[in-house]
């Protein structure tokens, strides 16, 4: 066999495992949504938003899991947007070239992909274990904690992206920095910072190692963010891992709903930053 | 505009320049006021930001420093023989972090063993095998997935992969590989369908949208020069990532492949459904068992006694530690591709 | 090798560049130039790429500044004031130094709060106040006729000359005492360019100007007084007729007759 007819093979043989590895790897993942969409949507009915978590072996709905998890998540970016976006702004302007930008870009990095479930640690000791007891304020912040990297590190880039000349015109006029941001750098590059808060969104509205000792879980509608609070993902934790067939199909059908807000996120997301690209 | 900007009557025959010269100059110390003004708001701001930054920093710090100060309870009553006992016992109080370190790890390695070569596989296909058209959209797929929540990998994973492993798959590795020496021990004992390997098959699914999109943006920074000149002196595709992708963006791969490893090491949801939750170390990659982080979730709310709490915060602070590792280690690596790129 | 500037006695000096040295890190960018501004007069930078002449301009209203590493060693002097004193108010300067730009920049935002934004910044006016000002503004840069229709549109969706006017007209809008221009038609077309060449020379009547450009007949067409420059050092400086056609230096006549550069 000559030695072009064995190179050809092996890339043959190369490109047909590449093929195969996309089509397998692909195929989990298109398993994994048609069970989810096939068990999920069997258990969708109007009484999902209307009723609250049912006891044992009784019907219900997800009414008070589902307002959990929208008030922690909306205190939860409220907290985390702000400083978040703040400290990108002092990375990618005031201290563009210092040793502390440096620090906070590794750092938060870090933070970026560290596990979730320690900063449910992080802030089950800092406040549930002084306060005492379990709350949707602990929840709250345990999320906000996770919103910060993902902020943080979209606002610098985005910042970074806008053009020299912008800003240098903008100095030009005499602006001080923070007004040259404020007036210029921020809208233009705002698209891409809400791209950046929407993903932060999406990430921590399917989050549960972190809420699991933090706002815990409670059977029943509340409003006191002092008390537990209930939310989607450790609904469907408990449920899907209980032995009771009416809350494994709650547990689903949670799943759906989280995977939808998740997916329309993600997506209205991608749509904008595009959108940001073409201008 | 306002409609009377545009009322307003001009006369055309005073030049522009006139019109310029009518209105007076502001005066020179209304202008050094109100930019004193500017210059306080901008000391402000910009103390802000720096604020901000060092928090950002103080929630690290705060993190490693609670999960020090929550473990010291644990430290003081098992020193290092933590790390080296295997018994977890709630009720004699004797804590070690072998199994869930052991489960940890074992899991992380099948995912990786899985999602590696799939991953790498897919990336390449991206890049250079797949049709123009279908490029985007399921590079468009792959990075949603990568968004979807861990619980519902999770929740799949125990209703779905784990009986199907259960009845079909784990058998036929049972009987197949009975009379290998070490594949048997590997594959010995009643098929649970939850257990470790359920549990690295989960993670591998989990972490592979990341390999792929990470290493699809990491083989995207070689200059097509490079890759046109290597197909000009007659590489087939194969040849042309082999010898030439690969090698360029080596450190940039490995650092995505850690990336993808500190995920499977820290992941909570996805394992905890599947892997059984048993305090034990088995060779058998059927056999149920642990991670640090499913203990965590399992056990944590429900822990009694101060000591018992206390062990499980160590056990966080193990998995902080080895994750800021291998995270920090992708971290470097990936810097490093991005400067070559951007030099 | 720095050519005296020639003295105008007759004409009062609007900044005056003394020994100034400039650093980029540790290379010299700069090497000791001394150059006066006139009141009221257009003063051209020329020279090959590198030669500094961008540097230059930049240091008179301290946009290096942005920028690590950087740094000015002399005097210059606006209003007998060094500018290049640490204590000195930047934003003050640059509110008196007004700055276009190579490319146009318009801000993301309509035309009227493209203008609006820097007369707001610095004076609190009624709104017909400030709409006297925008058009004012917009007229001086001679842009007026072609854009009173449409101020609330983006200023992004002008044509690069209608842009680069409107850059004109905001920096003309603070009312400056001095205007640098960085090679403003390096990017437009002929017309465009013939266009802000006017509107450069009606300026003159009531700013201080400094123009950097690589375009020699621009510099000839535009400017009062020249300033040569090569690889940092200014080579010759003087009434833009006399150094067009009686050049003193050699480097000089081999520049301006195409030799090199």
């Amino acid at each position: 066999m000559s030695l072009y007819t064995s190179r050809r093979r092996t890339n043959v043989i190369a490109t047909t495992l590449c093929w195969t590895g996309t089509v397998f790897g692909l195929a989990w993942l298109v398993l994994i949504l048609g069970a989810l969409i096939y068990e999920g949507a069997r258990g969708l009915s109007p009484a999902v938003f209307t009723e609250m978590t049912p006891p044992p072996g009784a019907t219900g709905g997800l009414l008070n899991a589902i307002a959990g998890s929208l008030v922690m998540t909306t205190i939860g970016v409220l907290l985390g947007t702000p400083l978040g976006m703040l400290a990108g702004t002092y990375m990618a302007e005031y201290g563009r070239y210092s040793k502390l930008s440096t620090v906070v870009r590794f750092i938060n990095d870090i933070l970026l992909s560290a596990p979730s479930i320690v900063v449910g640690l992080f802030v089950y000791t800092v406040v549930v274990a002084q306060v005492g007891h379990f709350s949707g304020i602990a929840g709250a912040l345990a999320l906000g904690v996770l919103v910060v990297p993902v902020v943080v590190r979209t606002t610098e880039d985005m910042l970074l992206l806008v053009p020299l000349p912008l800003r240098e015109a903008a100095t030009a006029l005499g602006l001080p920095r923070s007004h040259m941001l404020m007036r210029v750098a921020y809208r233009a590059a705002k698209s891409g910072i809400v791209t950046g808060v929407l993903l932060a969104i999406a990430r921590v509205s399917g989050e549960t190692a972190p809420l699991l000792f933090t706002s815990l879980n409670n059977q029943f509608w509340s409003t006191d963010l002092n008390a537990p609070v209930s939310s989607l993902p450790v609904v469907i934790f408990q449920f899907a891992l209980s032995p009771y067939k009416d809350w494994q199909q709650l547990a689903w059908t949670g799943a759906l709903l989280v995977t939808i807000a998740v997916l329309l996120l993600s997506i209205t997301a991608r749509a904008l930053s595009s959108q940001g690209k073409n201008k | 505009m306002d409609a009377g900007f545009n009322r307003q009557t001009r006369d055309n025959s005073v030049s522009d320049l006139a019109i310029v010269d009518a209105t007076p100059r502001a005066a020179e110390v209304d202008r050094g006021k109100v930019l004193g003004r500017m210059a306080l708001f901008d000391f402000f701001f910009h103390n802000l930001t720096r604020a901000a930054a060092v928090l950002v920093l103080l929630i690290l710090g705060g993190v490693i420093f609670s999960l020090i100060y929550g473990s010291l309870p644990a430290i003081k009553a098992f020193g290092l023989g933590f790390l080296t006992t295997e018994s977890w016992n709630p009720v004699t109080e004797r804590f070690g972090a072998v199994a869930p370190v052991y489960g940890t790890l074992v899991t992380s390695t099948i995912a990786m063993v899985i999602a590696v070569p799939l991953g790498l596989g897919i990336a390449i296909f991206l890049t250079e095998l797949c049709p123009h058209a279908l490029r985007r959209p399921i590079g468009v797929a792959i990075e949603l997935l990568a968004g979807i929540p861990s619980i519902i990998y999770g929740i799949w994973g125990l209703f779905v992969l784990a009986p199907f492993l259960q009845q079909h798959v784990q058998p036929a590795l049972i009987s197949l590989t009975a009379d290998i020496p070490v594949l048997s021990s590997l594959f010995a004992g009643p098929p649970y369908g939850i257990g470790m390997l359920t549990a690295g098959f989960i993670l591998a699914i989990m972490v592979l949208p990341f390999i792929t999109s990470i290493s699809r943006d990491v083989f995207d920074t070689v200059p097509p020069v490079l890759k046109e000149a290597a197909s000009g002196v007659g590489c087939t595709t194969w040849e042309v990532m082999r010898y030439v992708v690969i090698p360029y963006t080596r450190v940039g791969v490995i650092g995505g492949v850690m990336l993808g490893l500190g995920r499977a090491l820290g992941e909570t949801m996805a394992v905890t459904f599947v892997i059984g939750n048993a305090h034990k170390v088995s060779s058998s990659l059927l056999a149920p068992g642990t991670t640090i982080s499913a203990t965590i979730a399992n056990e944590f709310t429900e822990a009694v006694g101060d000591l018992y709490t206390s062990a499980l915060i160590e056990l966080g602070l193990i998995l902080f530690v080895i994750t800021f590792f291998v995270l920090a280690a992708a971290r470097f690596m990936l810097m490093r591709i991005e400067q070559k790129s951007g030099a | 090798m720095t050519a005296m500037p020639v003295v105008e006695a007759t004409i009062p000096t609007k900044v005056s560049v003394r020994d100034l040295d400039f650093y980029y890190g540790s290379s010299k960018a700069l090497k000791s130039i001394s150059l006066p501004l006139y009141t009221h007069k257009v003063t051209a930078f020329i020279g090959p790429s590198g030669c500094g002449k961008s540097t230059l301009l930049r240091i008179l209203n301290r946009m290096y500044d942005l920028y690590p590493k950087q740094r000015a060693e002399g005097e210059v002097l606006l209003d007998g004031e060094n500018i290049l004193d640490p204590h000195i108010d930047l934003n003050l300067l640059r509110s008196r130094v007004g700055m276009v730009f190579q490319k146009p920049t318009p801000f993301p935002m309509s035309i009227y709060d493209n203008i609006a934004f820097g007369i707001r910044l610095y004076e609190k006016l009624s709104r017909s106040e400030l709409d006297g000002r925008v058009e004012a503004a917009l007229r001086g840069a001679a842009l007026w006729d072609e854009v009173r229709d449409k101020l609330n549109s983006s200023g992004l969706g002008l044509s690069g000359g209608q842009q680069q006017r409107l850059c004109i007209a905001r920096t003309v809008a603070i009312q400056p005492e001095v205007i640098l221009f960085d090679e403003p038609c390096s990017a437009l077309d002929p017309i465009s360019t013939a266009k802000i060449e006017e509107l450069i020379d009606e300026m003159s009547e009531r700013y201080t100007i400094a123009i950097v450009t690589h375009n020699m007949q621009q510099a000839a067409r535009v400017s009062d007084f020249t300033a040569f420059m090569y690889l940092g050092d200014l080579v010759e400086f003087g009434e833009t007729n006399n150094l067009f056609t009686a050049p003193q230096n050699k480097k000089t006549q081999d520049y301006i007759t195409g030799r090199f550069g």
